[in-house]
């Protein structure tokens, strides 16, 4: 099991109803988020490109954050979800500083808090709250491992990249072009 | 009559100009619904049916609530055909309506003490005692009429009827003269029927859409912006004309980056294209239209060469989509757009689009446009409305031919101290609608308003136009009330229920026990046979063979189709027009004395030193009113000013930087708006979201009221609208020939110095 996220770029229309979706979904405070937009725009008017990009953790396969936690609060779930345990987290923001995608955050609880492709919706057979609204059909969630999921298939026909790959964390989360 | 001479907006003074940027706050009232709590699963929460009162768009969903009764989610339904079970940003964060700190809480009545004026909290009483004295001292001296109803949304329609029944038929929404008068118009026009909305697109079996400023995406009309993206799956065409690039260019297959203002042009050598090449259906335009001669001798000077340069499109470009377009006939739509109301002919553009249609026969075909069928609620039994001596038809319908429905700023002249004509209006409700924002010329608003006796303002928010209300009384919002059921027309007939899923929060009511108390109150017992709206809506539902309980456990309930979806082959169809065809010459548009064709007329250039101000949509705002809900300001609490590198450059501007905004009129932003410089927007115009810069910051009982996330936050462009132009078909305002010109000193401060 290798849970993982496609997101096709030519429909995302940066709506961020995935943000709020999480929002509503996981009780993320007002002011934060798992999740977020990333606007990319290049050219010179009127030859421009623009395209949106739904980034959040990109739960890596080798993933600094888990790998500097003191305490093992930041591990490694079923399906590679990484995930932070709260009641052993001691917020020293050692896993902040060591994601290169900036997808963690402190919660004011007192904890780091991540996105955790909704594992509690996931064991349910559904998909993560930002898959599931998105109004677009753009986000595709699944399982890696099975040759005839929907995001194996997709992953083989359609060109793809990740976000920083020279930071050498294979994510996980893929942009379909 | 009125104890107040002047009616001050009641604000603390000083801060309207004072153009400070407050930190968005991040109210500790807020924080608390969301805490670390264990995570309920779907099953372990209660669902009741809603339908969102975010946007018009109106998608059915659910509201999922837990033990404790607080409102968790809202969720889409599967079964609703405006969201396919997925609601937009909007939608998904329309809980923060029902959570919003600043919400109005009590009824509130206006009050002078040591000549300061305030409002007090009163009862509902004490607040329907003030509202049925005025009204009864107004019907007294000027009569029932000269009472006027503002409305919006579905809280509307409670307080029109109740008015109707009362005697007043003075009434009109900023939807349609400000929005989609125009779009309609030139649909009946031609086809002889009107839009309406859902607007029934063949959007999912269509191989190429054009939109013609109109920027999906950025608009959120759900169930359209879920179908375009099926097309983009399909590799289906889309062509976008928008002098931005918007997000809808980004998906497109081709973009044309028009001169603003010029679409007509381009639209009539699309047509001069289409005809001179013979890609038109020429059966269907045969079998169906009315005047394609005359219409193929007009477009003929509209030449895609003549049209490079009025609109800066290469003509090879116009050439070429217009073959794309035929290529795909009649699986084709010229995208009719919603708020149309640009340029002052735009009953005219419309028409053009809608020609364009016919000529590629894409009306009623597959791919087209389809039929939609919606299903008839019958009303209430209730005695017959008394006749009013006069209504809003006296004062538009005279002047333009097409205005189906009350024009809002004629209504606001009628109200001025200086009108004399037999319409004088000297009372003003405003109900779930803010004038400031939605209708343009606001300096004439507040002088119409200071010429009232009483004004009435109803709304969830302590919006602009609540600071200028005698008495304001707080609504519920959807997620809290019963409103009237959906009737919607799509592909197969539907109704859906919103239903109250928690009790009002705080001392609001939903609007249709306001709109009844209020009746009940000025003697109009005989129009309310029921007490609760909800016996009312399940006696519609049974005629129609279900029922309250019914839409409760489904929350949308389809019925079959009894009428074809499509024109069949050939088939003999009656449109209701006057001859009975598709009108490409229109037979009443002769008759009135308007051009019976669209005819290419120049607009107005910004003067040296402007630029042309375009306004749009944020995906996750609908315009002011969901500007302070928290969870939708958290995704965006600040407005960008568009601009150019070029202009940039010229204005010395960077990144980030504050600049107000002054139109040729010497009209001035109240407050500072950020600038974005970015190749999306071409170097004669600036855009910016429409909305934002809201002064709404009320005094109640001594203690400040305001919408306190979206305060200030950026310029409003309703302050900057100038140079209205008026639609001589159907009174539409149009909004789309302002100009401003960039301050990057604060003006407010240097007026303060000198």
């Amino acid at each position: 099991m290798r849970y993982a996220m496609a997101i096709e770029v030519n429909k995302c229309v940066g709506c961020a109803d995935c943000v709020v979706a999480c929002q509503t979904e996981n009780n993320v405070p007002i002011g934060y988020s798992r999740d977020w937009i990333v606007e990319r725009v290049s050219g010179t008017y009127p030859d421009i490109f623009l395209h949106f990009e739904s980034q959040r953790c990109n739960h890596c396969e080798d993933t600094p954050c888990v790998r500097t936690c003191p305490t093992g609060a930041s591990f490694i779930d079923v399906g590679g979800i990484v995930k932070v345990t709260h009641d052993e987290c001691i917020g020293c923001g050692a896993c902040i500083e060591s994601c290169p995608y900036d997808a963690r955050y402190f919660h004011p609880d007192g904890y780091v808090d991540k996105c955790t492709f909704c594992d509690h919706r996931v064991k349910e057979g559904m998909d993560p709250a930002c898959v599931s609204v998105c109004p677009t059909y753009c986000m595709h969630f699944g399982d890696l491992d099975d040759p005839d999921s929907d995001i194996s298939k997709l992953l083989k026909k359609r060109e793809n990249f990740t976000l920083l790959p020279e930071a050498g964390t294979a994510p996980q989360i893929f942009y379909l072009k | 009559m009125s104890k107040f001479n002047r009616r001050d907006f009641i604000k603390i003074s000083g801060t309207a100009t004072a153009g400070v940027a407050l930190t968005p706050a991040l109210s500790s009232g807020i924080g608390q619904i969301f805490q670390n709590e264990k995570k309920l699963t779907d099953d372990q929460l209660t669902k009741t049916p809603t339908i969102c009162e975010v946007c018009f768009w109106n998608c059915a969903g659910w509201t999922y609530t837990d033990p404790d009764n607080k409102i968790i989610k809202v969720v889409g339904n599967d079964k609703d055909p405006h969201s396919n079970g997925r609601l937009c940003p909007r939608g998904t964060g329309g809980l923060g309506m029902y959570y919003d700190e600043n919400r109005l809480k009590k009824p509130l009545v206006r009050v002078e003490e040591n000549g300061v004026q305030s409002f007090k909290e009163v009862s509902w009483d004490e607040a329907f005692d003030v509202i049925v004295d005025n009204m009864k001292a107004i019907d007294e001296k000027y009569g029932k009429e000269s009472i006027a109803l503002f409305y919006h949304g579905k809280t509307g329609p409670h307080f029109k009827h109740m008015m109707q029944y009362w005697g007043s038929d003075t009434n009109a929404k900023p939807a349609s003269a400000q929005c989609l008068i125009t779009r309609e118009a030139g649909y009946i026009a031609t086809y002889g029927t009107g839009l309406a909305s859902p607007e029934p697109t063949d959007i999912n079996n269509t191989e190429c859409l054009v939109l013609i400023g109109n920027h999906f995406g950025e608009n959120m009309h759900n169930g359209h912006v879920q179908e375009i993206s099926k097309l983009i799956d399909r590799k289906g065409t889309i062509i976008t004309v928008d002098p931005r690039f918007s997000t809808a260019a980004a998906h497109s297959t081709h973009w044309l980056p028009i001169k603003p203002s010029t679409d007509l042009a381009l639209l009539l050598a699309w047509t001069n294209v289409i005809i001179n090449e013979n890609l038109y259906d020429k059966e269907y335009v045969a079998r169906y239209t009315y005047g394609f001669d005359e219409l193929k001798a007009h477009v003929q000077k509209y030449t895609p060469e003549w049209a490079q340069t009025v609109t800066t499109i290469p003509a090879g470009d116009i050439y070429k989509t217009a073959r794309v377009m035929a290529n795909a006939a009649p699986k084709v739509i010229i995208h009719p757009g919603r708020h149309t109301a640009w340029y002052g002919d735009d009953t005219q553009r419309t028409r053009a689009m809608a020609i364009l249609n016919a000529i590629l026969g894409s009306w009623g075909r597959k791919g087209g446009f389809y039929f939609p069928e919606n299903i008839k609620l019958p009303n209430h039994p209730h005695p017959p409305l008394p006749k009013p001596k006069w209504s809003w038809r006296d004062i538009s319908q005279g002047k333009h031919k097409l205005a189906f429905a009350g024009i809002t700023n004629e209504i606001v002249d009628c109200a001025l101290p200086e009108y004399d004509g037999p319409y004088k209006i000297k009372g003003m409700f405003f109900v779930a609608t803010n004038p400031l924002q939605a209708i343009p010329k606001e300096d004439t608003i507040k002088k119409a308003i200071q010429n009232q006796d009483f004004v009435l303002a109803v709304d969830t928010m302590p919006s602009e136009i609540t600071g200028y209300a005698d008495v304001v009384l707080p609504e519920a919002t959807f997620l809290e009330r019963l409103d009237d059921i959906r009737v919607s027309q799509n592909k197969s007939p539907n109704v859906a229920l919103r239903y109250p899923a928690v009790k009002p929060k705080y001392d609001s009511k939903p609007g249709w026990w306001i709109a009844r108390e209020l009746g009940i109150r000025l003697g109009l017992h005989d129009y309310y046979h029921w007490e609760e709206f909800e016996e009312y809506l399940d006696w519609q539902l049974k005629q129609i063979g279900t029922s309250i309980s019914e839409l409760k456990e489904v929350g949308v309930k389809h019925f079959d189709r009894k009428t074809p979806m499509y024109l069949n082959e050939n088939e003999e169809y009656w449109f209701n027009t006057n001859t009975g065809k598709i009108e490409l010459v229109s037979t009443d548009f002769q008759e009135w004395g308007y051009d019976p064709l669209p005819v290419y007329k120049a607009h107005d250039e910004a003067p040296a030193g402007y630029l042309r101000l375009i306004y749009g949509r944020l995906p996750m705002h609908t315009f002011g009113r969901t500007l302070n809900n928290p969870n939708l300001n958290d995704l965006k609490n600040e407005p960008k000013l568009w601009v150019n590198p070029k202009v940039a450059k010229i204005y010395y501007l960077e990144n980030n930087q504050e600049v107000w905004l002054q139109n040729p009129e010497g009209k001035v932003s109240s407050f500072p708006i950020k600038v974005r410089i970015t190749e999306r927007i071409r170097h004669d115009s600036v855009f910016m979201p429409h909305g934002f810069g809201n002064k709404g910051r009320i005094k109640v009982d001594g203690k400040i009221l305001e919408m306190s996330r979206a305060y200030g936050r950026g310029i409003s462009d309703a302050e900057l609208l100038h140079n209205i132009k008026i639609d001589p078909e159907t009174g539409g305002t149009g909004m789309r020939n302002s100009f401003v010109t960039i301050l990057t000193e604060n003006p407010h401060t240097k007026a303060v110095e000198s």
